[in-house]
């Protein structure tokens, strides 16, 4: 695959107080790929995922998307330049009808009024949501949500979509389904960078995975490389675990 | 939702022609007068729910923006005899202006802290206009008696012609609200309030989308204002610029139906008469009784009708129309 580097992440650092979410963590994505980052809880992945979106400012290093710096730029300038988010706890504007709450990401790229609907039921299709177009985002179930939450951000026509645990919570069909709308959106054209915790979901989909702990990346590769990496089952199952296994 | 049907159509067309025929019909001044402040307090609403309704801006300030679309337009006919209806227009100008200045740095300020700083603001301006001599200070500004005629926005024989543009400004007040709510600051507005967080991820320039509504919002409460000063002909702070027009504004729009284009013309349908009614009849006797009843209505119709009256029958409609 000749890769063109869409987003390149440079030791970024970031403190809260004493506490350090991120240190030094590096990596790459390329266009068309779908990176995932996982780590135990409290590991610093939706940190990292707020840091190069824009929501927290970084306190080292540097986020460049496709060439341009972004890093601490304004979220809503980030989301301009063609990176859309969706959130761990879904948001979707409630007093909304779900065409309503798509829309509301499509007047990034469009003006009219009418344009926007044609966009926005074209994507609803995308994400097998058209029928619920008139509900109230309310109204979903939570797997529906994070289908909307989705198709909200592929509204705003992003180059790549950053999804923070779209599998977390739903039951065994909804999973499939979900990998199915992922796989979608990659063909369709668009990078995807996904913080998960469902193994399941991480094996299939990813090309890559960077694992991070405590903050830190500790390592990164093909997905089935990564699972018996033993500095990652560490990371996640304790030290006592992994010696009993030596 | 926002395409309008031939019905809704006819409808209003149907409201419109009535509302144009009532005070030929009913010739009472005190009538005409009540309907008049309806009117006033509906286009008041309407451009609070702008920021108030779309974009989650809670303001107790707005009378701010009234009293200085009264004032700009008095101070510009007396000191240089500037026609009301430019001073009207600057009025909304130097309004959007201040909102623009005050809203800045408000930026940040979200629900609660919003609504503590814009009353905050409303009783500076208040302050300041009550001791400023350029302007009248406490003794306020009285407007020179002109001939009567459009041109000067002075009428002395009949209320009629003021119950006719204020019912012009209404319906300009309306028109700028549909046209917000069905285009993209509509949607924008909506998404700031539910949270800036969404949509900021949506793309919106949340700074710069909540001064636009307060901006929008100012300049038409400002209008209201000018109008209320080439009414009543005399102004001061203790009567364009106190906290209690504020509150009033606020709940023609919540009991209305926040966040609808017509719950504000509504609630101020409901909630004026009643208050000026239940004064002329109650008021005099100097118990209270009338602020006892006005009370419970509108302690009844947030306890029952949360989203407001509008908001009720849009959602009875709604159901039935499924």
């Amino acid at each position: 695959m000749s890769a063109t580097l869409m987003l390149d992440v440079q030791g970024v650092s970031k403190y809260f107080g004493g506490l350090q979410a991120n240190e030094d963590v590096s990596f790459q994505v390329n266009q068309g790929e779908i990176v995932s980052i996982i780590g135990p809880n409290g590991a610093g992945k939706s940190t990292l995922f707020s840091c190069i979106t824009g929501f927290h400012q970084v306190d080292k290093g540097r986020i460049f998307f496709n060439g341009r710096e972004i890093t601490n730029h304004k979220p809503h300038r980030i989301g301009a330049l063609g990176i859309a988010r969706t959130f761990q706890i879904v948001q979707v504007i409630s007093d909304m009808t779900v065409r309503e709450n798509v829309m509301t990401g499509g007047f990034l790229r469009h003006t009219r009024v009418a344009d926007v609907r044609r966009k926005a039921e074209e994507v609803l299709t995308f994400a097998g949501l058209i029928e619920k177009r008139d509900y109230n985002a309310l109204a979903l179930t939570i797997s529906d949500k994070k289908r909307l939450e989705v198709s909200m951000a592929l509204a705003m026509e992003p180059r790549l979509l950053m999804l923070d645990e779209s599998m977390a919570g739903l039951t065994v069909v909804e999973l499939r389904e979900m990998i199915e709308l992922i796989r979608k959106v990659r063909s369709s054209g668009v990078t995807v960078v996904v913080v998960e915790h469902v193994m399941e979901a991480v094996m299939e989909l990813s090309d890559r995975v960077v694992v991070l702990n405590s903050g830190r990346k500790i390592v990164e590769g093909p997905p089935k490389e990564v699972v018996v990496n033993p500095e990652v089952i560490r990371a996640y199952l304790g030290e006592r675990y992994h010696a009993v296994r030596k | 939702m926002h395409d309008l049907t031939a019905k809704q159509l006819t409808l209003g067309g149907v409201v419109l022609a009535l509302l144009v025929a009532l005070p030929l019909l009913v010739p009472s001044p005190f009538f005409q007068h009540v309907m008049i402040i309806t009117f006033m307090f509906a286009m008041c609403g309407v451009a609070w729910n702008v920021m108030g309704g779309y974009a989650g801006m809670f303001s107790f300030g707005q009378v701010a923006f009234f009293g200085i679309g009264a004032y700009t337009s008095s101070f510009l006919l007396l000191t240089f005899q500037v026609s009301p209806w430019i001073g009207l227009l600057a009025g909304g100008v130097i309004s959007a202006i201040l909102a623009a200045a005050i809203g800045y740095p408000c930026s940040n300020l979200r629900g609660h802290y919003f609504a503590i700083a814009s009353i905050a603001f409303g009783e500076i301006i208040r302050i300041v206009f009550n001791n400023w001599h350029l302007v009248g200070a406490a003794e306020g500004l009285t407007i020179p008696m002109l001939k009567e005629s459009l041109g000067n926005f002075m009428f002395h024989s009949s209320k009629l012609p003021y119950y006719y543009i204020m019912l012009a400004f209404l319906l300009l007040a309306i028109a700028v609200c549909w046209w917000v709510s069905a285009s993209k600051m509509g949607y924008y507005f909506r998404a700031i309030k539910e949270s800036h967080e969404v949509a900021e991820v949506l793309g919106v320039n949340v700074v710069r989308f909540r001064l636009y509504a307060i901006m929008i919002s100012a300049f038409l409460t400002s209008f209201a204002g000018t109008f209320y000063a080439q009414y009543i002909l005399y102004i001061d702070p203790e009567s364009v610029m106190i906290l209690p027009i504020s509150v009033q504004i606020v709940l023609v729009a919540m009991l209305g139906g926040a966040s609808t284009v017509l719950g504000p013309v509504f609630g101020a349908a409901i909630l004026i008469p009643l208050s000026e009614y239940s004064r002329a009849f109650l008021g005099y006797k100097g118990t209270g009784v009338d602020m006892i009843v006005y009370g419970t209505l509108i302690t009844i119709i947030s306890m029952y009708q949360p989203n407001g009256v509008w908001g009720a029958i849009v959602e009875r409609l709604r159901k039935g129309g499924k």
